[in-house]
């Protein structure tokens, strides 16, 4: 019966979407594989053990949150709000752009700002509102939620898409990993070149997605005018 | 890529900087750990120091330790996170107008050691063969000089140490989830795993059509994540049961169809209440009344990346 050998893939599907903590899904799934798999402990044991340190490259993060914390504490995420107010005739639209590129660029790189508890709230969301009353209006409740939700979406879809660009980043490791189990061997910057079409094509969509839903939405809420003039 | 690596390193060179570099991961974690066992602030003293220390020696020492201990160490190290014992302890955050003051005497010029880690690293891929790892600790140790020339009084050796402890309890055990799940990929594969599930898929899907392939590859891998909320377990198995079989099997360029299905993962991501870190932890912190209102903003641009994603790998195959 081969199909028993799928109960540690069962656990995992299962175990994440009952939103089962995280390790034990993995420390159940490696345990049931192991057994069902016919690998004896010992080799389940001396198996976990050579794919942990032939996977350590994953764990460089650490190396490089030797300067990450110390960054945010002289003052990069003050820098990076300062170089967004720099973008001309800022619409919350515009800001919610300015901050993708920013934030996809910076991903690249594998600097982050703060994320949406530590940059979109405290930041971003000031900025757009103020943009949104300097053009004329008064912010409405739905038109906020909206900004919200683009700027959570712009934070996510530039992370996940620019983050593969760094070359030592998880996402790449993890490949980079896998395909060697199977036999096959790659290069990291390789595997990162191939995201760069992608993760730039990512970008200018989002981007056109979202100032074109901006646009629409100040319409529908303010009405068709805009600028100085336009307050009702 | 190789004919443009003009400096050429020796093996040696690779393999002890490597294990160089390990140590000093290692050390960090360890440190970490016993910060956190000094601390009384901290509700769990025992568990926390438990896991980031077995981490830690895992780490450091791999390259000696015979493969069964690193084994047994990485079994303990996943105790203490299942039973909810590793905490975050007493932390040095900087306040805000400290970091206002720092910014207000460095200014722009900070961007300059946060791009040194990945200018490093690209640098010496391109032109060399020292592994990557070797070059980001380079451009860490850059970082640090840079950010110490800045403001050496208030940037002390030891203020990167404990900064960078306050960020790995931040992230807490999550952070060896990838870790985790490339091990767990292993022994899949030792176990025959893969081998089973592309039994299966061959019942339904003929093998030999490349193109077929990747596209099963690629929408497999979106709802799969959307499943399990995580295209890094997604990646893993679907690789080792579709993705080669299926498609590597018959020559597909493997840098290009790895890559790009982790991607394609991606816009399952972004779409799925699943990712909660993602699409529903911003709800909260933002005080959204739509529980959706993240989601409903991704949707678009995650079906057109799909399109396009799927085009390349045809493409590029």
């Amino acid at each position: 019966m081969e199909l028993i050998k799928l109960l540690g893939v069962v656990i995992v599907i299962v175990g994440f979407a009952l939103k089962l903590d995280s390790i034990l899904i993995i420390f159940l799934a490696l345990i049931t594989t192991g057994i069902v798999g016919g690998l004896g402990v010992e080799g389940l044991l001396e198996t976990i053990g050579t794919n942990f340190v032939a996977n350590r490259s994953m764990a460089i993060f650490i190396m490089i949150l030797l300067v990450t914390g110390t960054l945010e504490r002289n003052g990069l995420r003050e820098a990076a709000a300062d170089l967004i107010k720099k973008v001309k005739g800022a619409t919350a639209g515009k800001l919610v752009c300015a901050y993708g590129i920013l934030r996809g660029f910076f991903g690249a790189f594998n600097v982050g700002f703060g994320g949406v508890a530590g940059f979109i709230r405290p930041v971003l969301l000031p900025m757009a509102e103020g943009a949104v009353k300097n053009s004329g209006h008064e912010p409405t409740e739905e038109h906020m939620e909206d900004i919200k939700g683009m700027s959570s979406a712009m934070e996510n879809i530039t992370w996940f898409f620019f983050q593969v660009l760094f070359v030592g980043g998880s996402g790449g490791i993890l490949v980079q990993t896998t395909l060697a189990s199977l036999g096959y061997e790659v290069e990291l910057i390789d595997l990162a070149m191939q995201e760069i079409p992608v993760a730039l094509i990512a970008l200018v969509v989002a981007c056109v997605y979202f100032l074109m839903k901006d646009k629409k939405l100040t319409k529908k809420y303010y009405g068709s005018s805009t600028g100085k003039n336009g307050r009702k | 890529m190789s004919n443009l690596k003009f400096i050429q390193v020796s093996d040696a060179f690779n393999a002890n900087g490597l294990n160089i570099v390990w140590i000093i991961v290692g050390l960090i974690t360890i440190y970490a750990g016993i910060k956190n066992l000094l601390d009384e602030e901290n509700p769990s003293r025992v568990g926390t120091a438990i896991f980031w220390c077995s981490f830690g020696v895992v780490c450091a020492f791999g390259s000696w330790l015979p493969a069964k201990v690193s084994g047994v160490l990485v079994i303990i190290m996943c105790l203490p996170p299942i039973f909810k014992k590793v905490k975050v302890g007493k932390t040095n955050a900087p306040t805000k107008e400290f970091s206002r003051a720092q910014y207000e005497k460095i200014g722009m010029k900070i961007f300059i050691p946060a791009f040194s880690v990945a200018v490093f690293s690209l640098a010496f891929a391109f032109f060399a063969n020292i592994s990557s790892m070797i070059a980001i600790t380079f451009g860490v140790a850059l970082a640090i000089v840079i950010l110490m020339l800045y403001s050496a009084k208030e940037n002390k050796p030891q203020v990167f140490l404990q900064d960078s402890e306050r960020f790995l309890s931040i992230m807490g055990p999550l952070c060896m989830l990838p870790q985790l799940l490339g091990c767990l990929g292993g022994v899949f594969t030792a176990a025959g795993v893969g081998d089973v599930i592309a039994d299966l898929v061959g019942k339904i899907v003929p093998k030999g059509n490349v193109t077929v392939g990747i596209i099963i590859f690629a929408v497999g891998m979106v709802l799969f994540t959307m499943i399990m909320g995580n295209a890094f377990a997604a990646i893993t198995v679907m690789t080792v049961g579709i993705g080669a079989p299926f498609v590597l099997e018959y020559g597909a360029n493997p840098v290009v169809i790895g890559m790009l299905a982790l991607t394609c993962g991606y816009c399952g991501t972004l779409c799925t209440p699943m990712a909660a870190n993602f699409n529903i932890v911003p709800v909260a912190i933002l005080n959204m009344k739509d529980r959706w209102g993240v989601i409903k903003n991704q949707v678009v641009v995650a079906a057109i990346m799909l399109v396009v994603q799927i085009g390349f790998m045809i493409a590029l195959k």
